[in-house]
């Protein structure tokens, strides 16, 4: 069976707009959420969000590329231009003809349909709305793969291309995708992961009446709580993860630093409701029992958990439940953690981001911690690696998410066993 | 080792994937069979826009679902929580399933999936919304927005309605994404799954997602819907648009015949995708990297060109990507006069739709050896010269065929069914 090495990792997250600035502030518990600044958000419920302050030009995007994509294409391309760097990889000596990109987003061109809508709309008035008025590139953000399309031009891939769309599960989602086209023989190389700005009024909106987000306005640094007992919603967030996977003995041969490697893949819906979950997390540990039972791992393998952690009541109780459920007694000794309590919920982009923490994770040996807990919930009693990052050898990560639409997915990373130290 | 109730979800070279049941919403027909007869027919759906005024806008034209009533098919309480694209799909669903004579109750749960196509998402939906935020005020922003416009709700309302919990999907390359969801259906099959709702519909006909369309540059701004769409013919002009598509079964092999599936229509045999990675807006003149997917996907059913009987050509309408196709086609068959049609002519390019729709048509092709024809190529561009069926549907032994799909953005896709033998 052919695996798929992680050999590149790029990173744009709130607080921090590379690899290094995000590992960084998510190792120090530094949180990056804060009351919305790209729009006036006074009569909002929920007011505060986790930003980028991104600069495409020092991303390395020129101006027409600027231009023409909206944030959440921009982002994917700042990422996959880190995360290539990073692989070592020279495009030139790379078969183009197989090389993949798989990207997972929920809300797609969201921020720039809202900006052109106000404009040919004039603010709502019209509803047959003027079309003179529309930017050039408008169909771009129409349609999502525009994400892919758009990498796929910028790296000359000519592999297959796809954008991935389920929720909140996206990201992982995405990365799966590019592990299978790997391990079917349809790549060599993918450029894998997700991308997601949703901080535009119509998305701030839209979770405002089902209550999902957290209305902690007047203390936005605390405001994502996940497994806290206060904690009251998520806080959006905005971001891209996007990791270089590479057939794993071509990796090997080239010398790659290897990170990790994909050790498991699994994805179940839970056919409940779009947005609730069940709470005994059943289909959750069906996917994380499928993805252990690929790689051959134990649940005392696991020696880190990347949580979903949306910090909504019913998130956190159901992924906790699904933990016990699926690793047993186990679950109470593995450190679990949440980056989402530092860096937002970037919706369909976060996904990608967690696996790019589990990368680091393994690589470094650091657990970053679930900021912002303080008061522990009954229902809620695991390890959750409370606010301060712990230096622990990790060999096997696993990250889990839930989307809308009932999307159930799990993931694992693993050091290759040949890179395994043995004995220490 | 603690193991999961379901299955692993590692690939089997042992497992096919077939399709067994079909439903379609289409502009020129509503039901399988009801468009089935109207395509035979060559009978057009492209008419004037009516679910709007288009009369301030260059384009007026598109393939309009005409007479469909979300409330024959979907409980009302769903209905307002969903989009006119997911609508359709729930209809196209229930269709398939009647079709496949499968009762999802009786399914094992874990082993049932749902991976659409999505293109552009619930259009109609998020512009009433966006227009309430506004025009009035974010608290005008209803409860059912998070859930309705995003391209992940077609599959998260069938999934929940039919209670499949298998590995779910939503797959996005803008009109191949219908070929990419069946194939990804194959590779859950491989993977363990049984039962597959694939393919997808599309809904983009509003005023805001047509403005966003226009500026493609790709439509025809024709208002005789005789000359609008005019793939292949040196009088293309760009394409019309379109709403519908297809819902598909997909099946392990296996279990559909254990459980006697009624119908095994044709074998999901072959894939290829690639991308153009040529322009971010222009479509390429060469046909390189559609034929290199052609051949990808001839390679992987093992299938050799000379074996294929019929070719659903993507039929852009843009004279620069019709040329690109036509010579991909000639180059992957050498010289050979392959029946080529595009059944599309008829309906318009439906996005996320196209795709599945044409792979519709092609397993009822094979079912009834009847090439559907394509409907008003008069005079083939220069370097278009391939053996259309035109104007009529042509008796033809059918038992693999190939169909093309492209997207916005450089994507190709060639799918190979084959008859169940």
């Amino acid at each position: 069976m052919r695996r798929s090495a992680i050999t590149g990792v790029g990173v744009v997250a709130p607080g921090g707009p590379t690899r290094e600035a995000f590992w960084e502030m998510i190792t120090a518990g530094r949180t990056a959420t804060r009351r919305i600044t790209f729009f006036d958000p006074e009569g909002f419920r929920s007011q505060i969000a986790a930003e980028c302050d991104f600069d495409p030009r020092a991303a390395g995007l020129d101006d027409q590329e600027i231009s023409r994509m909206d944030r959440s294409v921009q982002f994917a391309v700042a990422a996959a231009l880190e995360a290539v760097h990073d692989s070592g990889l020279t495009l030139e000596e790379v078969d183009r003809d197989r090389l993949g990109v798989t990207l997972g987003s929920a809300v797609g061109g969201t921020m720039q349909l809202e900006d052109d809508y106000v404009v040919v709309s004039n603010r709502g008035q019209k509803w047959l709305v003027d079309h003179e008025y529309a930017s050039p590139f408008l169909y771009h953000a129409l349609v999502p793969s525009t994400l892919a399309s758009e990498v796929a031009l910028r790296f000359g891939a000519h592999g297959p291309s796809v954008v991935i769309s389920t929720g909140c599960t996206s990201g992982i989602d995405g990365i799966g995708y590019g592990h299978q086209l790997i391990q079917d023989g349809e790549a060599d190389i993918v450029i894998s992961g997700a991308s997601e700005t949703g901080i535009s009024p119509i998305s701030m909106a839209c979770f405002d009446p089902i209550k999902a987000t957290s209305r902690r306005n007047d203390d936005a640094a605390h405001a994502s709580r996940p497994f806290d007992r206060d904690r009251d919603g998520f806080v959006m967030g905005e971001g891209a993860g996007v990791l270089v996977l590479e057939e794993f003995e071509s990796a090997r041969d080239r010398g790659a630093h290897i990170y990790c490697e994909v050790a498991g893949y699994a994805n179940r819906g839970n056919a409940y409701h779009m947005t609730g979950l069940r709470p005994d997390g059943a289909e959750m540990s069906e996917a994380i029992l499928d993805a252990m039972a690929q790689g051959s791992i134990r649940p005392e393998d696991i020696d880190y958990i990347n949580a979903h952690g949306s910090g909504t009541k019913q998130n956190d109780r159901h992924e906790t439940a699904a933990y016990k459920r699926s690793l047993g007694e186990r679950a109470y000794k593995i450190p679990i953690s949440s980056i989402k309590s530092m860096v937002g919920h970037s919706l369909g982009g976060i996904g990608a981001v967690e696996m790019a923490a589990c990368a680091l994770a393994i690589d470094r040996g650091v657990v970053p911690p679930t900021a912002n807990w303080e008061n522990p919930d009954p229902e809620c009693d695991l390890d959750y690696t409370p606010n301060e990052a712990r230096r622990t050898p990790v060999d096997v990560a696993l990250s889990t998410g839930s989307g809308f639409g009932g999307f159930q997915s799990a993931m694992l990373f693993a050091r290759p066993a040949e890179l395994q130290e043995v004995g220490t | 080792m603690t193991q999961p109730e379901s299955f692993t979800s590692l690939p089997s070279d042992s497992r096919r994937a077939v399709i067994t049941g079909l439903g379609v919403v289409a502009p020129n027909g509503i039901g399988t069979e009801n468009w089935w007869e109207a395509t035979k027919a060559g009978t057009s759906g492209i008419g004037r826009i009516t679910q709007f005024d288009p009369s301030q806008y260059p384009v007026q034209l598109a393939g309009e679902v005409d007479g469909f009533e979300a409330s024959d098919y979907v409980d009302q309480r769903v209905i307002v929580q969903t989009d006119r694209w997911t609508h359709m799909a729930l209809a196209a669903t229930q269709m398939a399933l009647d079709d496949a004579g499968f009762d999802p109750a009786d399914g094992d749960p874990y082993r049932m999936s749902v991976i659409t196509a999505s293109g552009s998402g619930g259009n109609e939906f998020g512009q009433k919304e966006i227009q309430n935020l506004w025009g009035k005020g974010p608290i005008f922003v209803g409860a059912y927005q998070s859930i309705a416009w995003f391209y992940a709700a077609t599959t998260g309302q069938i999934a929940i309605k039919y209670g499949m919990k298998g590995p779910c999907g939503v797959v996005v390359q803008e009109g191949a994404g219908g070929l990419e969801a069946l194939w990804h259906s194959r590779r859950n099959i491989i993977r363990g799954v049984d039962f597959v709702i694939s393919g997808g519909t599309e809904a983009p006909i509003g005023p805001y997602a047509l403005t966003c369309q226009l500026t493609n540059g790709r439509l025809s701004s024709a208002s005789d819907p005789a000359k609008a769409f005019l793939p292949f013919d040196e009088r293309a002009n760009g394409y019309v648009f379109g709403e519908g598509g297809a819902i598909i079964t997909v099946e392990d092999r296996g279990s559909a015949e254990r459980r006697e599936a009624p119908k095994l229509y044709g074998e999901i045999a072959g894939y290829g995708t690639t991308n153009d990675a040529f322009d971010a807006k222009q479509p390429t003149r060469d046909g390189g990297q559609l034929e290199r997917a052609m051949r990808i996907a001839l390679e992987r059913a093992d299938v050799a060109a000379e074996d294929v009987d019929a070719v659903f050509a993507d039929a852009a309408g843009v004279p620069v990507a019709d040329a690109a196709e036509a010579q991909a086609i000639k180059s992957v068959f050498d010289g050979r006069d392959v029946p080529v049609t595009a059944p599309k002519t008829m309906v318009g390019r439906l996005y996320a739709g196209g795709g599945a729709l044409d792979v519709a048509a092609a397993l009822l092709a094979i079912r009834d050896g009847v090439l559907p024809p394509t409907i008003n190529l008069e005079q083939p561009a220069e370097g278009c010269d391939l053996a259309f069926v035109k104007d009529e549907a042509r008796e033809a032994e059918l038992d693999t065929v190939l169909v093309n799909a492209r997207g916005f953005g450089g994507f190709n896709g060639a799918l190979v069914l084959r008859r169940v033998t």
